[in-house]
């Protein structure tokens, strides 16, 4: 084309980078692949093989190798070779190992970017400068993790071996997100990449074996699902780090339960993007490219809600048809282009499956004017107006450039509305306003949020979500928990009961005692058991000593019905629950004595360890009163004008069944931690000694807890644990029974992903200060928030 | 929706924004996120990439959309003559044949220069289609009376420039004093007559860039043909966050009042790839009807020469000079 004829119309032109380099690595390994295990590329003949594809051009990059239950067996038996020397090498040299990845991330920067850009379809500009610049990133900031933790978290050690299961949006970054903190802590890893894009996780193998990594920390499988199930059933890997659909984590919870792994899963999402009318409409229109036509919209954050307040609607409606005109899509390999290619057919088709059947309901559809290539897998920017909460657009997760729309007309209605979802992963907030933007932002339940603008990710500052977007933290100091457990302590004293005298009996004294009957605490008040059922509570003798109600699952929704209620105790101040705390310890001193009392006589423990119980229960109640107000979140250092607040947040509604042997202090263990961070509970205390708890509504009663902030609910924890853990309304369980149990708990939990910590029980010792109380607790109480608050005016 | 402009050589809603009346609402609702427009402007540069002959075809356009510019206490007749032959001729005729773009075709927007100069240049131009501009109302400042300012135009006017660039008086912008800004640009305008006027914000003194579009506003409802960041005599001159906002309020003001007011950034920009952002920023905000003289200017001294070396380097595939280029 001649320059007089460009003259005429000024168009941007093609820009493409070169697919030179990448193509002679591809033929260096005559386009197959096999698994990375042991420090060495295994490429057997004779296996079952599948092809990776670039999605703008459909062409067949490389055959990839479909990993085995035996591949899947011989990485993982290479990771636990390697584990216990890896352990042992000291934070500083692990520094330096990650260091030496973040540079050879840089070293080989564009043939990365390129790689990722011919497998994903995500314009090279995106993987050049983003994915590839945060992936080197986040392993710099996780070398400065390693050489801290040996002293920053100093009673934690690694899980083990870690699998780790990564999506096809971010290939190399999901990569670096699971790798980058489980090497800094330790762990040695087998990590099985998404089938559409594992390249860059095998080009990223070929980089570092260069840089002397023991052989067997890091192991690379190929496959499917499959291979994915394989790694999620072997019964050496410590913890399962799984980064994709809610569908899969939800399988994946189900297949762990009970097995002992520890798990984090960052899952789906439909995050709301909300423009407030005092918003920068222009900024808000552009941080929409950022938000839903960044990487064709398959981000599990993206802000593929818009939620606009009416006033302002028809205006910002217009100014976002009107850019969407102006996106440029195509050639992922052209530097000049604003959106790629979709990453494979099969999500093509379920992109535009959803649309056509989300429109036979209605909306307004809007499609980017823009030319698309007519090959390939390309599908426009999409906005669709005039949406219902109800409509399907407004529910699901499309996981494509499709962004769906419905106005508001109150801040307070915006928020319900964004809240008005099963996921919880992230937000945009759009105000001019501070007190709007800031009193907006933390009433969100989603674990990030960005004002006015949206998808800034940093080492630095955890990612990760709420409800069914998962749980456990990526990034920053919170994100080093998902791959640290707590030390057990090196004796552990264990309660043994035995039989004894019950000198609460009726009879015993010179009168009949008046008859009790213990009841449940709901919403504040006593409550008889729903069935009309008692149990007869008996000493370790067999001796009767009393009757509790028998709780069923109507008990159950009552009290979480209450607790949820009592939501607005977590707008309380610290200060104020640290206060009644404090007034449930003196309370509950002044009946020390009787409390004991019980304890022995439900137990048979001699009368010093029951006095020590309850001892040791009031100096937690302090223990968690001192804690109340001092567990504070952190201001992140992220590469903004701005910052990042990590606010620690309670959970909700937490149900926690309580340890059976510690009548009293096994409930305050999980009282005290839950009130102080903000939660309302619902407790199950101790099936065999529940008559510590049910005297200790008295002491709730008088101490100004307000209703439904603790509610007890007596009964059988085989019939109980069940329905805690199905509760969708529930927002954490704690499982401090049987490992039996446990598995139930973890496995009903899938149902809406709730946060589940159920430790094993016979490695917390309840009496000790290091064993039953601590940062343990105050972590699987809170969840993180970050908060990202760019600012600056002149 | 692109504005209904049929094509660039309609001049009838072009030739001067006859303004409106002074809207307070639209200058009070003004909205401006400075870190989100920063980082609008920070990703256009790897977002849009322009290259080979559509680098070479942009670059001759943006020649087109220069104000060559000379604004220093030491110009001299002969420096000013000297100046209008390199705007009338930019590019060598070797380098424009290799392009196949007719000599006679590629010249600057307009020559910028001091009222004390424009007879110089009104008469080193003669009969060619060169436009004359002249700074004005107490360049740069424009803390002379208000009286001598309006006649410095109405003598730049007299001696034959086409074009006037008016400065603002920020002091009433910093203070809120819109009414009387308002009133300021009206009466400029009206001394300006068919004149095409240029308002120059200053924007680097203005604060703010929620002052910048406010000022922006006022001045385009004042009857301002083009609004402008810089003198050039600021600390800080023409950028890009500035620029986005101004070609935002200029979009905002043309689909509330159907005028298309013209954008010139001036001030610090020397170097083809900044111009070449801008001109893509200017592209992508606001469409290819901006990207003619009557709708941008740059106003630059000394990016003419690295477009000359650019330009140069594509038709020969060698990196150039300085001194293979004639001087202004």
């Amino acid at each position: 084309m001649s320059v007089s004829e460009l003259l005429r119309n000024l168009e941007f032109g093609p820009a493409p980078e070169s697919s030179d380099i990448a193509e002679q690595w591809l033929r260096k390994h005559e386009r197959r692949f096999g698994h990375f295990i042991a420090g060495s590329f295994q490429t057997p003949d004779d296996c079952e093989r599948f092809d990776s594809t670039n999605p703008a051009t459909g062409e067949v990059l490389a055959r990839l190798t479909q990993g085995t239950r035996e591949d899947v067996n011989a990485a993982v038996a290479a990771a636990q070779g390697a584990l216990p020397a890896w352990r042992r090498v000291d934070g500083a040299t692990r520094a330096r190992y990650l260091y030496a990845i973040a540079r050879s991330i840089q070293r080989h920067s564009r043939l990365l970017a390129v790689v990722e850009t011919l497998d994903n379809g995500k314009p090279i500009r995106e993987s050049r400068d983003i994915d590839i610049l945060l992936a080197a990133r986040h392993f710099y900031f996780h070398a400065g993790m390693a050489q801290l933790v040996e002293t920053e978290f100093a009673d934690y050690e690694p899980h083990g071996v870690c699998g780790q299961i990564i999506p096809w949006n971010f290939p190399l970054l999901m990569l670096a997100w699971k790798l980058a903190p489980a090497l800094a802590t330790g762990n040695t890893v087998v990590l099985k990449p998404a089938e559409f894009t594992s390249l860059t996780a095998l080009l990223f193998a070929e980089i570092v074996s260069d840089i002397g990594l023991p052989e067997g920390v890091i192991n690379i499988v190929t496959g499917d699902g499959e291979t994915g199930e394989h790694l999620t059933r072997h019964a050496d890997i410590n913890k399962l780090a799984f980064t994709g659909s809610t569908e899969v984590g939800r399988h994946i919870r189900r297949l762990t339960a009970g097995t002992g792994k520890s798990l984090t899963l960052e899952l789906g999402g439909k995050s709301p993007y909300i423009v407030l009318d005092d918003a920068d409409l222009d900024s808000a229109v552009e941080g929409l490219v950022d938000a839903i036509w960044f990487n064709q919209g398959q981000v599990c954050c993206a802000g593929s809600r818009l939620l606009v307040q009416e006033s302002i609607a028809s205006d910002m409606y217009r100014r976002i048809r009107r850019r969407m005109d102006r996106l440029r899509i195509g050639n992922p390999m052209d530097k000049a282009i604003d959106m790629g290619a979709i990453v494979h057919p099969r999500q093509l088709r379920r992109v535009s499956g959803l649309v056509e059947k989300g429109l036979s309901e209605g909306g307004d559809v809007h499609r980017a004017a823009s030319p698309i290539p007519e090959t390939g897998c390309f599908y426009p920017p999409t906005l669709i107006t005039g949406l219902a909460p109800s409509s399907l657009l407004m529910q699901e997760e499309i996981f494509g450039p499709v962004l769906a729309s419905m106005t508001f007309r109150t801040p307070a209605e915006g928020v319900a509305l964004a809240n008005n979802t099963r996921y919880g992963l992230a937000a945009s907030v759009w105000s001019d306003n501070i007190n709007l933007a800031l009193e907006v932002a933390p009433q969100l339940k989603c674990g990030v949020v960005w004002i006015n603008s949206a998808n800034l990710f940093d080492a630095a500052a955890g990612f990760g979500g709420y409800r069914e977007s998962g749980f456990g933290r990526e990034g920053g100091w919170e994100g080093m928990l998902a791959y640290l457990k707590q030390k057990t302590p090196v004796r552990l004293k264990k309660r043994q009961l035995k039989e004894a005298g019950s000198p609460g009996q009726p009879g015993s004294g010179a009168l009949f005692r008046i008859d009790r009957t213990a009841k449940m605490f709901i919403n504040g008040v006593q409550a008889r058991p729903d069935s009309g059922y008692s149990i007869v509570v008996r000493n370790p003798s067999g001796d009767r000593i009393g009757e509790v109600g028998h709780g069923n699952r109507k008990d159950i929704r009552n009290a979480v019905e209450a607790a949820r209620k009592a939501g607005n105790w977590c707008l309380t101040t610290a200060a104020l629950r640290s206060q009644i705390l404090y007034y449930i310890a003196e309370n509950l001193d002044a009946r020390a004595a009787e409390f004991a009392a019980r304890i022995v006589a439900q137990t048979g423990v001699a009368e010093t360890e029951a006095e020590k119980e309850v001892a040791t229960s009031i100096e937690r109640l302090f223990y968690y009163a001192a804690w109340a107000d001092k567990y504070d979140g952190q201001v992140h250092s992220v590469p903004i004008r701005g910052v990042a607040l990590a606010m620690k947040e309670p959970i909700g509604v937490v149900g926690a069944l309580c340890c059976a042997s510690y009548p009293l202090l096994g409930l305050i263990s999980a009282l005290a931690p839950l009130v102080a961070m903000g939660n309302t509970c619902v407790l199950v205390p101790s099936e065999t000694a529940p008559l510590s708890a049910t005297d200790f509504y008295q002491v709730l009663q008088t101490s100004d807890v307000p209703p439904g902030v603790v509610n007890i609910v007596t009964g059988k924890c085989q019939e109980l644990v069940e329905t805690v853990a199905r509760h969708d309304n529930i927002d954490a369980v704690w499982h401090f029974g049987s490992s039996e149990l446990g598995k139930v708990a973890e496995f009903e939990s899938a149902g809406n992903l709730k946060r589940i910590w159920a430790p094993d029980c016979d490695r917390l010792d309840w009496m000790c200060r290091s064993g039953g109380q601590g940062r343990d607790f105050l972590y699987n109480a809170t969840e993180t928030k970050n908060i990202w608050i760019p600012y600056g005016e002149s | 929706m692109t504005p209904p402009i049929s094509s660039p050589t309609d001049r009838s809603n072009l030739q001067y924004n006859p303004g409106c009346s002074l809207d307070l609402d639209r200058v009070a609702s003004v909205r401006v996120n400075r870190s989100a427009v920063e980082r609008r402007v920070k990703s256009l540069g790897g977002r849009r990439s322009i290259k080979a002959v559509w680098q070479a075809a942009w670059l001759l356009q943006a020649i087109k959309l220069i104000d060559l510019t000379t604004l220093s206490g030491d110009d001299t007749c002969p420096r000013v003559r000297r100046m209008v032959a390199k705007a009338i001729s930019p590019v060598r005729p070797d380098i424009l044949e290799v392009l196949g773009v007719p000599p006679d075709s590629v010249r600057t927007g307009a020559v910028c220069v001091y009222h004390e100069m424009v007879n110089c240049a009104v008469e080193a131009r003669g009969k060619q289609a060169l436009p004359i501009a002249a700074v004005s109302t107490g360049f740069p400042a424009g803390l002379t009376p208000f009286d001598l300012r309006r006649d410095e135009i109405l003598r730049s006017v007299d001696a034959g420039c086409d074009e006037v660039d008016i400065v603002i008086s920020r002091r009433l912008a910093l203070a809120g004093q819109w009414h009387q800004l308002y009133d300021e640009v009206a009466a400029f305008r009206e001394a300006c007559g068919s004149i095409h006027m240029k308002t120059i914000l200053a924007t680097g003194e203005l604060g703010t860039l929620r002052t910048v579009v406010r000022a922006s506003h006022v001045c385009m409802m004042a009857g301002a043909d083009f609004i402008k960041t810089s003198t050039g005599k600021e600390g800080v001159n023409a950028t890009l966050p500035v620029s986005l906002v101004m070609l935002r309020a200029i979009r905002d003001h043309y689909y509330a009042t159907g005028h298309a007011v013209g954008f010139k950034p001036a001030g610090g920009i020397s170097q083809a790839r900044q111009a070449l952002l801008y001109l893509a920023l200017v592209k992508e905000e606001l469409g290819n009807e901006w990207l003619s003289p009557r709708l941008f200017r740059f106003g630059a001294s000394s990016l003419l020469g690295d477009i000359e070396r650019q330009l140069e380097h594509f038709a020969t595939g060698r990196y150039s000079a300085e001194f293979r280029h004639a001087l202004g």
